[in-house]
């Protein structure tokens, strides 16, 4: 069983890499469009690093949210239809997936980072292992989202709208655009309570580590996301072992 | 018996799809599901799939219970459902070996095991091409090859040559064969189309969630008597009108089947000439035909195996 599990998940998480790796455009894609908000917002308030890490989220953002959006489709009459009527472990569908999301999202953060020195920030070696890892955290924690919602979602339409109404308005109130500290009392309350508030705080802490906006603890940031990300990886491989597929004629 | 399905009852809602169906299907044999859209051979695929559990009833596949472990039910089939299943942007190759981990091989055993399948199905040439830039036809061999991969002992197929040009069906069907001739393998297939359920060694006509006959092809084909002949009206006539004319002139029945009229009887090509001559300026046309599953059907179910606005 646990065999089966591994090979279930590894299949998995290779047909994602493979995909991603085949479809060029998605890859440039997906770095191409932070790397201009990054480029517009920053130089709008002429501070190219203190937008750094807001853009690199996004970036982690959209590929792992976004990697999971095929789900909705393939589950109908795709390959994941056929890997639901095989006998590997249905939470192998989600792990590979969740896996693979986040691979991608934490490959593409890593790109991103060449970037960096144009703020003025070097990019010290040493500090790469623990951005990598900063960002698999969080490409984990989005792509556990993206995949739970997607799984919840009749179609891509419907998916694309629910991102764009949950998952932007949580990144602007992350950290990403103004900081903590200076914010409204009522919106600090509200970034506190923000997932994506600690998933930044990471990637600003392993990264910038001489920032001047003060932003939450390293160590409960990792926390908070390692424990929203089980929560949605939970959530989602719930809701694919209940749901009995295919309810209608 | 290889698959037994025992009482099988289904819901959507207050809408009943299979009512108390049983069946059984012998070891090697090619079982065929005929019947119209929305007659419950979907929902009963998908049952015996595991894909959807079911309400009522028992069904058994080579010994496995579906009420039981479903991974146990789904190591013994092979599947094949209506729309492909294949990813799209991996390869022939690639396919076949991330399937085959989704059943647990892994591996040289793997490797010899797609080999192998490659070549039975003629597929070594394009192993390395993306699926995408396949034909339909191959594209369902892929799809077959595939569902062997952990050798199991039934396949199951769904429409298993919807969009395929009559001559890609044939090819498919004349593997489809040899694989139980030369492995004992045992297909359990739905078709709503007549020339596919030919296919069948035993036939299961099904209508509205009920098993209406089960016969081979042939058999079921002499259980209607004779010919068939189905007569046009003239315009302005009403084929109800038609057929109570021909029915009080030939004291035999004859019904009204959408816009014909149509009678079964022996020596149909005589009954045809008389019915035109005792019937001057009532028919517009007139047909002849050897039966027909399609006449089976109609003369059991009451209505057409196809809905004409059907494609």
């Amino acid at each position: 069983m646990l065999n089966l599990f591994l090979l279930a998940t590894s299949a998995v998480w290779r047909r994602e890499i493979f995909h991603f790796w085949r479809e060029r455009s998605r890859v440039l894609g997906f770095v191409g469009s932070p790397l201009i908000f990054w480029l517009v917002i920053g130089s709008g308030f002429g501070d190219l690093a203190r937008f750094f890490s807001g853009a690199l989220l996004m970036s982690v953002m959209f590929t792992a949210v976004f990697a999971t959006m095929s789900v909705i489709e393939d589950r109908r009459e795709g390959f994941l239809l056929a890997m639901l009527a095989s006998p590997a472990p249905r939470c192998s569908i989600v792990i590979g997936k969740v896996l693979g999301g986040a691979t991608m999202a934490a490959v593409q953060g890593l790109l991103f980072l060449v970037c960096l020195p144009l703020t003025g920030t070097p990019l010290p070696l040493s500090a790469l292992p623990g951005a990598a890892f900063g960002l698999a955290l969080t490409g984990v924690a989005f792509t556990s989202m993206g995949f739970w919602l997607a799984w919840r979602s009749k179609t891509p339409q419907g998916f694309h709208a629910l991102m764009n109404i949950v998952l932007m308005p949580l990144w602007m109130v992350s950290g990403a655009l103004f900081a903590h500290d200076t914010a409204h009392p009522w919106m600090r309350a509200l970034m506190s309570v923000n997932p994506l508030t600690y998933f930044h705080a990471i990637l600003q802490r392993t990264l910038l580590p001489a920032s001047t906006t003060p932003a939450p603890g390293l160590s409960p940031s990792i926390a908070i996301t390692a424990a929203a990300g089980l929560f949605f990886l939970t959530a989602a491989i719930y809701a694919v072992e209940r749901r009995p597929q295919g309810s209608a004629a | 018996m290889i698959v037994t399905v025992d009482n099988l009852t289904h819901a959507f809602g207050d809408r009943p799809v299979l009512r108390g169906l049983s069946f059984q299907v012998a070891r090697g044999a090619s079982y065929g599901l005929l019947g119209p859209n929305g007659c419950g051979k979907s929902t009963l695929f998908r049952i015996l799939t595991t894909l959807l559990p079911p309400q009522s009833g028992t069904a058994t596949i080579d010994g496995a219970p579906l009420s039981g472990r479903s991974s146990a039910v789904r190591r013994k089939l092979g599947v094949i459902f209506q729309s492909s299943t294949l990813d799209q942007r991996l390869s022939v190759e690639e396919n076949l070996l991330a399937h085959g981990h989704l059943y647990g091989l892994s591996g040289p055993s793997l490797r010899d095991r797609t080999r192998t399948l490659m070549e039975d199905f003629d597929l070594l040439d394009r192993r390395a091409d993306r699926v995408s830039l396949l034909s339909g036809g191959f594209r369902r061999r892929v799809e077959i090859a595939r569902a062997l991969i952990h050798e199991p002992p039934v396949l199951l197929m769904d429409e298993a040559s919807s969009g395929l040009d009559p001559a890609a069906r044939r090819s498919l069907w004349l593997q489809l064969h040899r694989l139980r001739e030369q492995r004992g393998l045992t297909i359990l297939f739905t078709t709503h189309l007549m020339d596919e359920a030919e296919n069948a060694t035993t036939l299961l006509l099904l209508s509205e969630g009920r098993a209406l006959a089960e016969d081979a092809p042939e058999a079921l084909k002499a259980r209607v008597g004779g010919d068939v002949v189905l007569f046009h009206p003239a315009p302005g006539i009403p084929p109800e009108t038609l057929a109570a004319e021909i029915s009080a002139a030939f004291n035999r029945p004859a019904f009204a089947s959408g816009p014909e009229v149509r009678v079964e009887t022996p020596n149909g090509h005589r009954f045809l000439a008389e019915a035109m001559e005792t019937l001057p300026g009532r028919i517009h046309a007139a047909q002849l035909h050897r039966p027909t599953l399609e006449d089976v059907f109609v003369r059991l179910a009451g209505h057409p195996l196809e809905e004409h606005v059907d494609a």
